[in-house]
Order: C-alpha cells, then structure tokens, then sequence
C-alpha cells in the first residue's frame, strides 16, 4: 500500500495535472477510434492494437483519478473544496465548456478506468468479422462511448454535460444495433433511444429549474443558487426521474431487459456495468453538491423506490430463461440497491446525522465500484459462451465448466461476488448497506423510524434472492450435463478475453478481500459531500464503519480462515484416511433411462418463484394434457408494468398524433395558410 | 490480544468441532426416547464418521472439481464460524472478523456451495434440493436479520462478543422483545438445519427431502465432511442462540490466567454442556410433537417466523418510545 500510495502521490503535481492529464487520455480514446477508420475492415488491426490500446488508456484513467484521490487531503473539513477545474475554448459563445475534478467525478473515473481496462481488454478478443457493423465502426463507437462518459463524469456545465450525455446515449444506441438486420435488434434499440430521450427531457428541466432564474449554466452557478423548497423538490424529482431513466429504476426499466441482451456482450457489459453508473453519478451530483438543501421526504421516496426496483429486479431475474435477460434484470435489482443506500445517505442527512448518512452513502458508493466489476465480468463471460455454443437460452445449455474451465472458475468468482457472499466484494457493500439500516430507528420521524426496519427485512429477502438467482445462473450454464449435444465441442475462451475475465475477477477479490480500498476512494467521496467518512478499524485488513465494538469484519480472516481450514483438513484426510477414488455413474435412483433433459431447467428453477410472487407476473402458460401424445409446455411471462403503464401511455401518444395529423392535409394550399397565421399571430405579438 | 485468548479460541473450535457430532447423536437419542423406540448409541455419529472416512470414494463420472471441493469448503465455513461464534469466551482474536451479520454470509457462502455441487453431476434430485435449499435460504433470511436487528437495538451491536458483554452488563432486566426473538430464531434453527417442520433429516423419501436430496451423490470421505459440517452447523446455531439469550456461563472479557481462568474455564465448559443437553431435548421435542409441513407451507411457516421477529421489534420500539416520551 504504501509504495502504491507514493507512486500515485508523485504522479500528481501541479493544480489542475490531473486533470489534464485525463483530457489527454479522453483525447487518446477519440483517436483511437478514429483510427479504426483508416482501415475499418480489418479485424486484427482493429482488435489487436487499438483494443489493447483502448485498455491503456483506460488503465490510465484509473491511475490518473487514484492519484487524484490520494493526493485529497484525508479527512480534513477542507477536503471536499480540494477540486481542479479547467474552461476549455469550445462549445457556445457565452459558456464555453466547463471541467472539473472533484472527489466524486474522481471516484467514478476510477470506476470507469478499472473495469473499463477489463472490458477493452475482453473486446480485443470477442469481436469477430461477420455480419453487422464493420469492426473499425465498432471501435469508433466503443471509444467515443467511453470517451463520452467520461465527459459526463467531468463536465462542470449543464451544456457540456448534455452534449457528453446525449454522446453516450447515441454511441451507445448505435453499438447496440450493431446486428441491425435482425427486427427484435432494432426495436429494442428504437425502446433505448426513446427512454433515453424521455430521461434526457427530464435532466434538461431539472437544469433549467436549478440555474434558479440567474441563466447561468455553469454547476457552479447552480451551487450557489438558493432555490425555494419547492423548486429544490422539482429539481430533484426530475433528476430522479430522468437518472432513474438512465439507471433503469422501476417503472422507468424497460428499455433495460431488451437493450442488455441485443447488445454484444462487452457492449453490454459497458452499459450495465458503467453508463447505469453515469447516472448514479448525476443523482449525487445533483443531490448531494448542487441542491444545497435535502429534505426525508426525498430520501424516504428513493429508498422506497430503490428497494422496490431491487425486489422487482431479483424476482424477474429469477424466472428469465435468456440468460443475458437475467442479468439485466438483476442490473435492476442492483441499481435499487444502490437507490437505496442514497435514499437513506439523504435521509440521515436531513436528520442532522452525517456520519451514518456517510455510512449509507459509502454502501452505495461501493456497490455501484462492486457492480462495474461483477456485472461486466458475468456480461462479458455470457459473451464467451455464446461465442463458444451460438446459445443465449440456458434451457440449451449445462455442462460447461468440463469444456471451458477457464470461464467457468473466472464466471464462479463473479457469481459468487454478485451473490453477496464473503470473502468476495458484494457481500461489503451489502455488509455496510445493512450496517446503515441498522440506525435507522434513530431518525427523528416517528413511524419512518418504526417502517423502515422493516426495510431492512426487504434488503435481507433482496439478497438472499439474489443468491438463488446466481446459484440458477451459474448452475443452468455451467454444471449438470449439457442440454445439447453440441455443448460438448464447446472451446475455451482465447486468452485476451480470459485476461479481461481474470482482470475483473482479482478486482472482485480484491474488493472482497481488502475493503478498506473501497472504502478509502469512497472515503474521500462522503469527506467533500458530507464531511464525515465512515470510521475504518484499527487493522488495515478489518474494517468497522462506526465503531470496532459495534461492528467490524474482515474479508482477509475470512478467507484465510476458509483457505487454512480446507488445506489442514485436507492434508488431515489424506494422512490420516486415503485419497482413493473410484469413478462410477452417477445414481440412476433405478430408472436407468435418464436423460440430460431431465435436469432443472431454468423454467424449472424459477417455479418456486413464480408460485409464491405470482402477483407480479402476467403469465401465460399452456400445459399439455395427460393424453398428449407430443407434450408441449409453454410459460410466457411478462411484465404487468408494460400492459398497465406502458402501452396506454404509447395508445396515447398514437392518438394524440393522429388528432395532430388532422394538420398535415397535404395540399399546399393549407400550409401556406398556415404560414399566413402564424405570420399574423407573430405580427400581433409584435405589434 | 494475548497468547492466552488464542488458546481460549484454538481450545473453544477444537471443542465444536470434536462434539458437534456427539450434539447430533444426542439430539437422535432424545428423539427415539420421546418416540418410544430404542435409541441409538450416543456415539453412533462418530463411528459413522470413521466408516464413511474408511471407504474409497465413489465419485460420479462428471464430477467437476467444484463437487470434490466443496466438502471441504463447507467444513472449512463451518469451521471458521465455529472460531467467530463465541460459545465458551468472548476474548477472542477471531471474533473481529465478523459480526452476526457476516456470519450470516458465511452460512449463505456454505448454502450456495452446497447447492451448486448438488447441481453438478446433473441428476434431477440434485437440482431439486438446490432449488428447495435456496428457497428455504431467502425465506429464512429476512427473520433472521429481525432477530439480530432486535438485539442490536438492545445492545447497540451485531458483534456477538459485544452482545454477550452487553448482556452480562444489564442482565437483570429482560426486554420483552427477547422472547419473540427467541422464538424466531428458533423457528429459524430448525428451517436453517433441515429439520422436521420443514424437513426431515432422516428421510430418504424423494418427493419431500431437501437437504438429503443434495447430498445423494456424495460418498465416503466427502460424505463425511458433509455430514460433519452439519452437524457443525447445527452446533453454531445453538451457539448463536445461547450468545443471543442464554448468555450465562460465558467467559466475558477479563477471563485471566490462573486459578481464576481454570475456574472460568470450567464454568464456561460446564454450562454449555447443560445448554447443548437442554437445548437438544427441546430439538427433539419440537420435532416429536410437530409433522413435516408441505413444501409450499414453507412460506407460511417463515413468515409466521418473520412476523414473530417484527413483533418483538415493533414491541420494543414502542415500549422504547414509551420510555422516552
């Protein structure tokens, strides 16, 4: 640590360096994509060098944003002014294009740089020549998505950040209809790029309503608005939403379960694991720096709506059968974890209780570092499976872990991680997360403090579901016999994807394993937005956020207890017992005429959850008959959210256009009358 | 942190690990008494234990490697919750590494292990009690987490050495909302360990097994570690409860070397062994007096569990806020 913490210090020098120097690698991005132009056609030269470059420069962005934030001064009130802004000589006449580097846009560079080195490095192996968007495309596109994220992360104006914003969204929309030839591809996409919109709409008012009548458009300008409550409200319900949008909390998820699964899988991987991230940056952004007043009221609605997207997402996730659905479903279900953790962040902050608010804004803060790892680590390992089998259903798949060992032990790690078990990552954040619930009867609202246990109860059920969802997951892909008999010609990944793989499963251990370095990065977060961090143990490998009485834990005893214990009684039974083994068939329980389809399926997995939470499904399902000759089992389930708010929202619109169609008459007489009206009406206005 | 409480902590796991079986083996001999059959030997569990380590291991033609090792991985989990829980002291070096909380991840880690090795030969018994083993796993976990959110509004911790000292400090009152705890925690033990309301750990019978059902292609020295770390489980989860309500007995902080501690020692060793007796009986009276429910009755059962601990919860919030108002 400390020889890490020296060499980050020393590359920091100068006031705005760091900074700079991040513009330089977002720069680097650009060209690398748009050098894939040059030759756009050739696979190699796309995949070989400027993947592997992209995964450089990326490694830069996350040393660049570590160094940022070691070289903050640690836990010192003046910690959180410590910030490098930089005006760059583009974008509009009177507000050029304003940047800053503070604690939080750091801790999301970091994010951003960390897993994005493990994607870049997955991609230059995963994209193969075939039909779709030409490779160099591609990398342009891969390249300006991540550049504009960044952007996103850095922007210090409303302008530039929309700008960045709307980047991502389209590079984005355009990677995911990379296979634009298939139908399904291109509505999932056109779903995408319309909740995109209607979430962009939201942040573009919620800037409006937050310049607070001065028109200036730089966030430091809103910082130093004072905005009556009413409007502080409407500027943070609208930022809710329109994040909320992008982060894809409930009801605004549905572009999320279509997008994920028509993406390519690093794209995939991208959007879940960083561009939800983007949007959790621009709630705390806009809750925590530029309002400058929070009420419970906010606080109670996110935690009420995170831990209801959570539920929501896990109980979905358990009954899909495409397995990329699955985990974008459990995307949901992690975004509302983080939700929560900022729902009660603002709630104990409105109570006048920093230091727990930090402790729930550290679990959020860590989660969303966890999920850019798990949950990109899982997409890009789906990804390698459906290279290998051309299969995206688990009902044909099983048996995997005997043809591709490598994915399987890397996929393990991951789907033990997102499974929130110790030693790994996941169970941290869940661990700090249940430490806030924990003090929640403290606040001083009578019946919030007596409800909100209850919530802790719901985060309990939450994980637990979740690790059901996994043990599915992993099970249905990787172990039993294959479904198909095709799996068994199943091949390894190539070794830039298992590097990419392994990258982000020693981050998922390491987290795990050494929380305080979350908790450090984090640290420096909750030091500038609240002016507390949570307190860290007195032993670099326990932590113990308010007190080491009260509660601590320690990832590294964990699993050198588990570790000395299996090897002591292994050499135990082997010295003292035998090591004989003997292979046989498994046991046919008498009936020796079974098959692989006999198996769990994925449908058979999530029956226990369709039976007890069947109030959420809309399910169609056609049973055959005893008599049946060819017995055909179907189940469609579907969402009730899409029938009750979606489409009389999209019947809606449909009507409202045709009445607006009355307009367009299509005879040019009746457009140049309305020319002559309008010119009246505006001369009336004039005049 | 001294040498003498790494003795206390390598002499208390040594102790779980070498009676956890005789706990078993109590708990069946207790039950056939209370059913009016003749019971087994007290000892049965251990000489089981040898055989099952004597024989070669039969092991599936597909079995992976995450099947052979999880065995060991269980024990392991169970070994290591033995050294966090403290049964005898609470000085120990071990117990920092977790709280309540953690340890409940710790049982979740050995669950999710349990079930994916279940699921690897690809037999349908096998997935089905991975699938039923989960279910019962989240259902349980929400009353769990009531049970411990009570304690820690009592004592301000879910570090379960602070809650044995905080106990010891204010013994003299007992809040109400301990009995509703006590009892869901102990609806909870009996779900947790596969035992009769929600499954019977001497069944074989297909359609209703559970735990049993995840072991069937376990054989020899792997089906040993499996059984032992069951038995281990079940150990933890009476120590947890006696940390949680019956504190008595155990050696807080300040337990010294000398006369004293040999006194300490012996008074802590002694009355775990009168809570593991009682608490066995009590195992096997619950489950004499009580039928195996469906498994869709599960829910019902957890969630009476649940709303036992939310009572006890809500009783002490509005008792509290008695007191303060």
């Amino acid at each position: 640590m400390p020889i890490l913490h020296a060499i980050l210090a020393s590359s920091s020098n100068g006031p705005a360096s760091n900074l700079h120097r991040l513009l330089w690698l977002i720069a680097a991005w650009l060209l690398i994509g748009a050098a894939g132009m040059l030759r756009p056609r050739s696979l190699r030269y796309i995949a070989h060098l400027l993947f592997p470059l992209g995964a450089l420069a990326a490694l830069g962005v996350a040393l660049t944003a570590g160094g940022f934030l070691v070289s903050l001064p640690a836990s010192s009130p003046a910690a959180g002014q410590a910030a490098q802004t930089l005006i760059l000589p583009l974008g509009l006449p009177d507000l050029p294009f304003h940047l800053r580097l503070d604690a939080l846009s750091g801790f999301f560079l970091l994010l951003l740089g960390l897993a994005g080195v493990g994607i870049s490095t997955f991609a230059a192996g995963y994209f193969r020549s075939g039909t779709g968007s030409a490779p160099g495309l591609l990398g342009l596109e891969y390249h300006l998505f991540l550049a504009s994220m960044a952007l996103v992360i850095l922007a210090d104006d409303a302008y530039l950040f929309m700008v960045a914003w709307e980047t991502m969204a389209l590079s984005s929309y355009f990677l995911v209809t990379s296979q634009h030839r298939i139908p399904e591809i291109r509505r999932a996409g056109f779903l995408y790029l319309l909740m995109a919109h209607v979430g962009a709409i939201s942040i573009l008012l919620c800037f409006g309503v937050m310049q607070g009548g001065s028109w200036q458009f730089t966030f430091q300008a809103m910082r130093s608005a004072s905005l009556a409550p009413f409007w502080a409200t409407v500027a943070f319900l609208l930022a809710l939403a329109g994040f909320g949008a992008k982060a894809g909390l409930v009801p605004m998820h549905v572009w999320l379960p279509e997008a994920h699964p028509a993406a390519p899988s690093p794209v995939s991987a991208m959007m879940s694991g960083l561009m939800l991230k983007t949007a959790i940056y621009g709630v705390l952004r806009v809750s925590f720096d530029l309002l400058h007043v929070r009420f419970w009221q906010w606080g109670a609605l996110t935690l009420a709506l995170g831990l209801f997207s959570a539920i929501f997402g896990a109980i979905f996730a358990a009954v899909q059968t495409d397995m990329k659905r699955l985990l974008a479903y459990s995307s949901i279900e992690n975004i509302g974890l983080i939700f929560t953790g900022i729902g009660l962040a603002i709630l104990f902050d409105a109570s006048g209780m920093p230091l727990f608010a930090a402790l729930a804004l550290t679990a959020a803060l860590v989660h969303a570092l966890n999920h850019a790892f798990f949950k990109s680590l899982l997409f890009l390992a789906t990804g390698s499976v459906l290279h290998a089998t051309r299969q995206r259903m688990l009902g044909k798949l099983g048996g995997l872990i005997r043809p591709m060992p490598w994915v399987a032990v890397l996929t393990l790690v991951g789907t033990l991680a997102i499974a929130g078990l110790p030693p790994l990552n996941g169970f941290v954040s869940e661990w700090l997360l249940l430490q806030a619930f924990l003090f929640t009867p403290q606040i001083p609202y009578p019946f919030l403090n007596m409800l909100i246990p209850a919530g802790a109860a719901a985060l309990a059920l939450i994980l637990a579901l979740a690790a059901y969802v996994m043990v599915k997951f992993y099970g249905v892909i990787f172990l039993g016999q294959p479904r198909e008999s095709s799996l068994s010609q199943a091949h390894d990944a190539n070794w830039l994807e298992r590097l990419g793989l392994g990258w982000l499963a020693l981050g998922c251990i390491l987290i795990g394993v050494l929380p305080r370095l979350a908790l450090w990065a984090s640290g420096a977060v909750t030091d500038s937005l609240l002016g507390e961090r949570v307190h860290r143990g007195s032993f670099p490998w326990t932590i113990a956020p308010i007190a080491p009485q009260q509660a601590s834990y320690s990832g590294l005893i964990f699993l050198a207890g588990i570790l000395g214990v299996v090897g002591v009684t292994f050499l135990m039974v082997r010295l003292l017992a035998h090591g004989r083994v003997r292979r046989t068939p498994a046991w046919d329980c008498g009936y020796p005429w079974q098959t692989s389809r006999m198996q769990d399926t994925a449908e058979g997995f999530g029956q226990p959850i369709r039976h007890m939470f069947g109030a959420f499904f809309h399910m169609e399902r056609e049973l055959p008959s005893p008599s049946d000759p060819a017995p055909q089992y179907h189940i469609h389930i579907e969402d009730r959210l899409w029938r009750t708010l979606y489409l009389p929202i999209a019947r809606a619109v449909q009507w409202l256009a045709e009445k607006i169609g009355v307009l367009q008459g299509g005879r040019l007489a009746i457009y140049l009358l309305y020319s002559f009206l309008t010119l009246l009406v505006l001369l009336v206005f004039v005049l | 942190m001294s040498t003498i409480s790494f003795i206390w902590q390598f002499g208390e796991v040594a102790l779980a690990v070498a009676i956890a079986p005789l706990f078993s083996g109590w708990i069946a001999q207790c039950r056939a008494w209370m059913q009016n059959r003749s019971a087994p030997s007290l000892t049965l569990p251990y000489r089981e234990l040898r055989k099952l380590f004597r024989k070669d291991a039969a092991l599936a033609t597909d079995a992976s490697g995450l099947f052979r090792a999880t065995p060991y991985i269980l024990f392991g989990a169970m070994v290591l919750a033995a050294a966090i829980i403290p049964s005898l002291a609470t000085d120990l070096p071990f117990a920092r590494a977790a709280d309540a909380i953690a340890l409940i991840g710790l049982f979740a880690t050995a669950r999710v292990f349990l079930s994916l090795a279940a699921m690897d030969i690809g037999t349908a018994f096998g997935s089905m009690g991975a699938r039923r083993e989960m279910m019962i796993g989240f259902l349980a976990e929400p009353a769990l987490l009531m049970v411990l959110f009570n304690a820690f509004l009592l004592y301000r911790t879910t570090a379960l050495p602070s809650l044995v000292d905080g106990y010891a400090a204010h013994h003299q009152t007992i809040d109400p909302s301990v009995i509703f705890a006590a009892v869901a925690f102990v609806m909870v033990l009996l779900a947790e360990n596969g035992r009769i309301p929600i499954d019977n750990p001497s069944t074989h019978l297909e359609l209703t097994m559970i735990h049993e059902a995840m072991l069937l292609e376990y054989s020899a020295r792997h089906l040993a570690l499996v059984e032992w770390a069951s038995s281990l489980k079940l150990f933890n989860y009476a120590c947890i409860g006696f940390a949680l309500f019956v504190p008595w007995g155990i050696a807080t902080h300040g337990a010294m070397p000398g006369v004293g501690g040999a006194m300490v020692l012996l008074i802590a060793i002694l009355s775990l062994g009168v809570k593991l007796g009682l608490c066995g009986a009590l195992l096997a009276l619950i489950e004499s007096l009580s039928a195996k429910l469906r498994l869709f009755r599960a829910p019902e059962y957890l969630a009476t569990a649940f709303l036992v601990a939310l009572l006890g919860l809500l009783v002490h919030l509005l008792l509290g806020a008695n007191a303060h108002g």
